[in-house]
This record gives structure tokens, sequence and C-alpha cells, in this order.
């Protein structure tokens, strides 16, 4: 059985389409997903590097949705990248940034904060899914795009994937619920390492402290995703949904706070004038300092 | 240092005989900061050394690229 579903993206009516608006041409969608024989596979698929904005984000309504159908005939679910330059390098900053510019400072906050609560209910009902889940990473995994692959059990990543939570180069803290993830799954030094010093490592660092389950050779990730998933058929759904239930708490709390404490900072200056640097660099796909 | 550079052009596809290393790379390899991310990976990878990405900050010619990784061996 082989099912595809896209969602068509209505062009949106933006008051900045030149240059800044939105990477996905009339017709093109930033995400489309798939359900064969068990496994559904979820492909980021928004120019430059599937940075998560507003149509990404409608688009992930729309597919845990489709997730809540799908799950009860699957077992796997793997999220991939058609993106040659990497997995996802984060949220949309030049969205971000244009918004805010548009608003006033109590109403560009209650914006972000809204953003954050609709992505936080996107990313922790793929972490709660009873499938056993998947990233297939390669290039470019940073911000939300790490905190995205972090909702997933397991990552397998390609030996040109480069994970960073570069977040705090903008005055920020990772929003996408990064660090209650990062924590559950690594131990604190490394977590201070990666939060405090916002470099960007790669994938032999990644396996040596436990990130990533597997690394494989490059253009490798998603083979290796669904060579994995195959295996995984094998197995009582209910008895590894309980395994996984048991052993994979979500730490909604945390998550919570970390939406507060991401609007409080998004309030102070520096934050914006990081974004403006952001924005206005010339540069095709601009680096974080 | 000819290791640098022939890993660099070979994963660019950019001509082994243009590089120099004394040379601005973002411009020799035609290449943006985030795909400089790239090069790091394969000189890490390559080296088997760790090189914080920071330190990376104003680098722009193979020379001082060669002298960080040489300073992590």
């Amino acid at each position: 059985m082989f099912r595809t579903m896209e969602i068509t993206k209505e062009i949106k009516q933006s008051e900045d389409k030149a240059g800044l608006g939105d990477r996905c041409m009339p017709g093109e969608t930033a995400l489309s997903w798939k359900f064969d024989d068990g496994v559904i596979e979820l492909a980021l698929r928004r120019a430059p590097c599937n940075e998560l904005g507003s149509t990404s984000l409608e688009e992930l309504e729309k597919f845990v949705t489709a997730l809540e159908l799908m799950q009860a005939d699957a077992h796997a679910l793997i999220i991939y990248s058609e993106m040659p330059s990497g997995f996802c390098a984060g949220a949309d900053l030049r969205e971000l940034y244009r918004r805010s510019q548009t608003m006033e400072k109590a109403e560009a906050i209650k914006g972000v904060r809204d953003f954050l609560e609709r992505i936080h209910r996107v990313f922790n009902l793929i972490d709660a899914s009873r499938l056993t889940t998947i990233a297939a990473v390669h290039g470019v995994t940073f911000g939300g795009g790490f905190e995205l692959a972090l909702t997933c059990d397991l990552i397998i990543a390609d030996k040109m994937a480069r994970f960073c939570f570069p977040e705090l180069r903008l005055g920020l803290i990772p929003g996408f619920g990064g660090i209650p993830r990062l924590k559950r799954d690594l131990g604190n030094g490394v977590v201070r390492d990666l939060l405090l010093t916002g470099r960007s490592f790669n994938v032999t660092k990644a396996q040596q402290i436990g990130l990533v389950s597997q690394v494989v050779g490059e253009g490798e990730a998603l083979r290796a995703a669904r060579a994995t998933a195959a295996q995984l058929r094998k197995f009582d759904r209910a008895t590894a949904a309980a395994a996984k239930n048991f052993i994979k708490p979500i730490p909604y709390d945390e998550l919570r706070r970390e939406i507060d404490m991401f609007c409080e900072l998004f309030a102070r200056p520096a934050v914006e004038a990081g974004l403006r640097k952001f924005v206005e660099s010339t540069d095709a796909q601009p680096y974080l300092p | 240092m000819d290791e640098i550079l022939n890993l660099a052009a070979a994963h660019f596809k950019v001509p082994r005989e243009k590089l120099t290393p004394d040379e601005d790379f973002f411009k020799a390899l035609g290449i943006d900061s985030l795909q400089t991310l790239d090069l790091l990976t394969k000189l890490e990878n390559h080296f088997h050394v760790e090189l914080p990405d920071y330190e990376l900050q104003g680098v722009s010619d193979f020379r001082t690229l060669a002298a960080k990784i040489q300073a992590r061996l």
C-alpha cells in the first residue's frame, strides 16, 4: 500500500515578498509525507535548508493531525530532508525578524509565544508518538532542526552531519524544546558545552556522547533508517510502545518553562540587534557569529 | 598543507592547481560560511581532530586554517 499526501500551500500575501518572503514557490510544499508498508516518511523540502517558519509550522501541524490517524497501522516514522545542504538549519530567523519589525514589542512577543506553543505541540506529539521514530540527518542540523531531531527515538547521521545550538550567539536559548530534551538524553556537562559555547560538532563527537545511534556514509542516512525501520516491523507494536513510554519521559514542565524563558530573553534589545545583523548579512547562507 | 588543499579541491570540485595556501578560500572555493562547515567536517574527519568552529572566526586562508588544525594534533 502506498499513499502520498501533500499539502498544497496557498500563496501567502506578504508585505515583503521580494527576497525575504517564503522560500517555497507557488505549488511547492515545505514538507511531504508518505505511508508505505507500515513506515511513515516525513520529508522536509523547503529551500535552502528547511528553515522552520510559519509555512513549515502550518504544514507540520497538518502532518501531526494525519499522523494521529496513520499511526494505528504503522510501526515507524522516519524524518529526513531532501535539501542537499542539510537536515534543517533551524528557525526562520529572517521571517522572525521581518515580522517583529512590523509590530509593537508586546505584540511581537505575543506572536513569538504563540509560535513556540504551536511548535511545541507539534514536537511533543512526535516525541510521544507510539511509533518508533528515526531522524535521518545529514549536513546542517542546527537549532530548531537539532530540536526536531531530538524529538525522535533514534538519530541516524551521515558522516557530514553537524549539530549545533547557536542560539546563545543571538542572545537567546533554544526555544523549540532543545534544552529539556538534550538534558533527557545527555550528561549535563555535554549539555553545558553545547549551550554555553554555541559551537557546532561533527558526528564523531555526536556518537561519542551518545547522541547519534548510527554513523553512515555520506548520503546513506535515509537508507540506513529504512533498514532500521524494517527491523522494527518484527516487534509487537504494543510492547514497543509500552517500552518507549517507560524509558522516554516527556519533560512537559521544563518545556513550558523554556517557552517562558525564551520569551523573556526575546524582549531584550540585544536579540533584535543580533537578528538584524544576521538578516542583513550579504552571505548567501550566513552563519551565526 | 597539501592534504588540506587536496581535500578542499576534491570536496568542492575545484581544480587543485587553483588553490594556494594564502588565498581566500571563500573566493577560491566559491563557498559561503555555512559550506565552510562542510570543509571543517571533512578536515576533522581526516585529521581526527575536533576544531571548535569559533576558532575559525576571521580565518579565510588555508595557511591559517592549517595552523589551527596543527595545534590540535
